[in-house]
């Protein structure tokens, strides 16, 4: 059975692999940097998604509004402050922008909420890694032939047949796994709440 | 374009900053706005005559300090502000203390003021060309500021317009404090404060306007 790749990095904070990998990119690594641009898409993509409801066409121009900004200001970016900040400030002067030009009212609104939502978001993220903390201890708890098929499809997403490939499991007892794995889990998890 | 496209053109070229940061940028253009703003005051106000007999007193250096204060804090401000995601709350604390110390010490010199007296020790011998001095001078600063400001990225432009307006009406209050003669702590606390405000006030008005990047 391999090991399991990348899985160690997906729980790290979003904030740690951002940083590192914008370090990366100013040191001269431009894979590092594609790589962080493609992460803050996907990043991007979720917030302007959950805030332009009513402009879903108007998303993709944005992220990659977004995307062009980051990179033109890239310097204004320095190594001892935190870079979800920064792109999230990018992200919300981007999307104020846009509404503005679409419905000046809707700017207002979104301005008043980011003010008081800059606390929630945080909490949120506090709420989030808890809740993958306790994911990951649930899951430490179930043998390896549950526990990878999990981890594999119902977390990285990847397709049954690819974690059959990659774990040297059949299809069948992926799918096994999948399901006893997501009982006992359901089970821990109600014997501790 | 697709995403992953623009992703892979961005990533192509050479990804390490050039220029300047910030803090050059904006303390260039404050020092240039400050020159200019020394040079008119010299020319069309002139430095108080007793300058060097001025310099003995404390109050020359506390009508000095403040200016210095507002000047250091704003520009810490104006270069947090002058990029996403940084915030300049300490800096408005400092400033906010510096101008409340200023208010007390002119209560406690009016307070042994008798009261007829008190709006004339306010108001002293200049206070209107104080103000206008002290916003005039201002202009260099605050074009030159919010020129720099406008190559880097504020995402709070009301705030980042309102810091560099402060740093322009403090450098404009230093170099006005070198030609007027008003020695009393309610002057300063008046007028002063308010010719520092108004370019403040002009800067979170232009902020919006002027400083919109991509």
């Amino acid at each position: 059975m391999t090991p399991l790749p990348n899985y160690r990095a997906d729980l790290n904070d979003v904030e740690d692999e951002l940083k590192a990998a914008m370090l990366a990119a100013l040191a001269g690594d431009n894979r590092a940097y594609a790589e962080f641009l493609r992460r803050c898409s996907l990043h991007l993509r979720a917030y302007f998604r959950r805030r332009l409801s009513a402009f879903p066409d108007d998303v993709e121009d944005l992220v990659q509004d977004t995307l062009l900004a980051l990179h033109n200001q890239r310097q204004t970016w320095r190594p001892t402050q935190r870079l979800t900040p920064w792109l999230y400030a990018i992200a919300r002067y981007k999307l104020i922008d846009l509404l503005r030009s679409r419905s000046p009212r809707r700017a207002v609104e979104v301005v008043l909420d980011e003010e008081s939502a800059d606390a929630a978001l945080i909490d949120q993220d506090a709420l989030a890694q808890e809740a993958r903390r306790d994911l990951l201890k649930l899951l430490a708890l179930l043998p390896e032939r549950h526990r990878l098929p999990i981890v594999l499809v119902k977390i990285e997403g990847r397709s049954v047949a690819e974690a059959a490939q990659q774990t040297g499991m059949s299809e069948s007892a992926v799918k096994i796994g999948i399901h006893r794995g997501m009982k006992s889990l359901a089970a821990h998890a109600a014997a501790r709440a | 374009m697709k995403t992953d496209a623009l992703i892979a053109m961005l990533a192509r070229g050479p990804i390490a900053a050039s220029g300047p940061g910030p803090v050059p940028r904006l303390a260039l253009a404050a020092a240039a706005g400050l020159l200019i703003a020394a040079v008119a005051m010299v020319a069309a106000l002139g430095l108080r005559s007793d300058l060097a007999t001025a310099a003995m007193l404390p109050m020359f250096w506390l009508k000095l300090a403040l200016p210095l204060v507002v000047v250091a804090a704003s520009l810490a401000a104006s270069s947090r502000l002058a990029r996403p995601g940084d915030t300049a709350i300490g800096a408005g604390v400092v400033i906010a203390a510096a101008v409340l110390a200023v208010w007390a010490m002119a209560a406690r010199d009016l307070s042994v003021v008798p009261a007829g007296a008190r709006i004339a020790a306010v108001v002293g011998q200049s206070a209107g060309s104080c103000v206008a001095g002290i916003a005039t001078l201002s202009l260099p600063l605050m074009a030159a500021l919010l020129l720099a400001m406008r190559e880097l990225a504020p995402t709070r432009p009301v705030l980042a317009g309102a810091a560099a307006g402060a740093l322009a009406g403090g450098g404009a209050a230093g170099v006005y404090a070198l030609h007027c003669t008003e020695m009393a702590a309610p002057f300063l606390a008046t007028w002063y404060v308010l010719g520092m405000a108004i370019p403040a006030a002009a800067g979170a008005w232009l902020g919006p306007r002027l400083l919109r990047w991509t």
